[in-house]
């Protein structure tokens, strides 16, 4: 494989799991853009554990997912007392109040930049991508999917049929942030250097984009638009100057025409059937 | 010293809160965050600068860079607004994100990545208060800034389309069946929102004598905040929120250095959300009054 597909297929892959990151909390109803926060917190806590304790890569990156996931846990309830647009700028906060601290901490190299030493290359990578897509599969094959986006789409029938919201709306938005902190594991060994400004709220909107792009009401949604989101801008790498513009016109043409994203639960259904032929049709 | 802290503060401040105004306004109709506003505020900073350099006056160049802002805004509204009707809330949030991007990416084109330095047509007086020092364009923007927020929240108040715009943000279904023409008003908001920007945009190249394509987007997240603190949907909290970060940010650089900043502002607009989110003045469109 050569180095520059390699290096495309890296951001691809982490992409998409930030878009699953993104995409646990907005199936919960909530729009968390606070993602690259909680990719900080990930990344330099993965960092700080290979480089400081000399952990390994691997164990290390998923004690910072764990402990990205708590951190999320403790926050989870007062940010969830707001709800709408008001939550999404909680998390708007909370993700700018994290990397500016992190810009302020020296034992990580504050405004400096942090070198990671302990390396992850693309078959780890690849393999975190996947365990994370089989895991959202497995969630939304059980009760809890179907909990979750029961709580999104009515939450007071949600309550009153028994689901417990509050535990159901902090367990979306706690995976979701321990998803975005294995993300941001990954891309610190990968990479072998982070810095504090690289984790900004463009690039928590940039996630949030996939997902909607992709359409927030199946699985594969957030897979496509991640594709879409690190794919185009590669495809059209030709015209060098114009390539951001092209892609923004590509974004708005791609709205316009499937305003609730491109994967649609009535599109993947037609799909099936034109590869299955319904029963009515087959007589 | 603090008094002149103070005063370069609300100077700052007084950016914000324009920017502020421009959100509020979408937000409190459409319950719509518009991430085109910084590139609005972009377009207009460095047309303003490439004009003045072109050699045209601010006579002229003022004039154009507020229609410029409207124009936009009017376009963003026909891109953005058909997808709201019976979509998700959040969708047109992907259109409005994609519109800042290409704006971004045609300054770029159009004008490369640099920092550009704007040259005044006059030269930079200072107006001393005792210690103070002010700069005249900046009350001078000051002053504006105040004027055109006082003009909307008279239009709003005391007008037809104002009385049409709070009806639509208090319940655009029943505005519709009462003959409230939605789809007329609508891009009147994105209108006065789009010349408010712009005015923002040109302040701000004029009191800083910078701009760049991604001029913008820190103006932008500060405006949102300020939006948030003063109370989403009304004028004036915005223009107090925006007065307010203002005021904090330059206190966080002068007492704990430039690095702390965003520790400071968004720490507050967290602090606020948990314990008021209704902002200081309250929610509510032009403060709920009828």
């Amino acid at each position: 494989m050569s180095g520059y597909l390699e290096g495309v297929l890296v951001v691809l892959a982490i992409n998409v799991i930030l878009a699953y990151a993104a995409f646990l909390p907005i199936v919960a109803g909530q729009l968390n853009l606070g993602i690259a926060g909680f990719m900080a917190t990930g990344a330099y806590l993965s960092a700080y554990l290979t480089n400081a304790h000399g952990w390994l890569a691997i164990p290390a990156a998923l004690a910072a997912t764990a402990l990205t996931a708590l951190l999320a846990l403790v926050v989870a309830f007062p940010i969830l007392r707001t709800r709408g647009i008001y939550l999404a700028l909680a998390t708007f906060a909370f993700g700018q109040v994290v990397a500016a601290t992190i810009l302020n901490l020296n034992v990580v190299g504050g405004a400096s930049g942090y070198p990671v030493a302990a390396h992850l290359g693309f078959p780890a990578i690849a393999a975190a991508a996947a365990a994370v897509f089989a895991a959202v599969y497995l969630l939304f094959h059980t009760r809890f999917g179907i909990s979750v986006t029961a709580v999104s789409d009515d939450e007071l029938v949600a309550d009153q049929m028994g689901l417990s919201v509050r535990w159901l709306q902090a367990a979306a938005f706690t995976i979701g942030a321990g998803v975005a902190g294995l993300a941001g594991a990954l891309h610190a060994h990968h990479f072998s250097y982070i810095e504090a400004q690289h984790f900004n709220v463009l690039l928590s909107i940039y996630v949030v984009l996939y997902v909607l792009l992709g359409g927030t009401q199946t699985i594969y949604g957030p897979l496509l638009g991640a594709a879409v989101f690190t794919l185009l801008p590669e495809v059209l790498r030709g015209s060098a100057q114009w390539r951001y513009v092209i892609f923004a016109c590509l974004i708005l043409a791609l709205m316009t025409w499937r305003p609730q994203g491109v994967v649609t639960r009535s599109l993947l259904r037609r799909l099936l059937e034109w590869r299955r032929p319904a029963p009515e049709a087959a007589t | 010293m603090l008094a002149q802290q103070l005063v370069n503060g609300l100077m700052l401040g007084s950016v914000y809160a324009l920017v502020a105004v421009a959100f509020t306004l979408t937000m409190g109709v459409l319950r719509f965050l518009n991430f085109s506003i910084p590139g609005i505020f972009m377009v207009a900073g460095m047309a303003t600068w490439a004009m003045l350099k072109g050699g045209a006056g601010l006579a002229l160049a003022l004039p154009a860079a507020l229609a410029l802002g409207a124009v936009l805004s009017w376009a963003v509204e026909r891109l953005t607004y058909p997808q709201m009707r019976g979509g998700d809330h959040f969708v047109p949030l992907v259109s409005s994100m994609a519109l800042l991007i290409l704006l971004e990416n045609l300054a770029l084109v159009a004008w490369g990545s640099d920092q550009q330095r704007v040259v005044l047509p006059f030269a930079s007086a200072s107006a001393r208060f005792g210690d103070l020092v002010v700069g005249v364009p900046q009350l001078v923007g000051l002053a504006l800034a105040v004027g055109v927020v006082w003009a909307l929240d008279l239009t709003l108040r005391r007008t037809r389309i104002g009385r049409a715009v709070r009806s639509i943000a208090e319940d655009a279904e029943t505005a519709t069946i009462l003959g409230v023409s939605v789809g007329r008003v609508v891009p009147v908001v994105f209108v006065i929102g789009g010349v408010f920007t712009a005015v923002a945009g040109v302040l701000f190249a004029l009191n800083y004598q910078q701009v760049s394509p991604f001029m913008g987007e820190e103006v932008a997240l500060k405006g949102i905040s300020a939006m948030v603190i003063g109370g989403m949907g009304n004028i004036w909290g915005a223009i107090l929120g925006g007065l307010v970060i203002g005021v904090v940010e330059t206190a966080a650089i002068h007492w704990f250095g430039a690095r702390t900043v965003d520790i400071w502002v968004y720490g507050l607009l967290l602090a606020l959300l948990f314990v008021r989110p209704t902002g200081l003045l309250g929610g509510g469109f032009a403060g709920g009054r009828a």
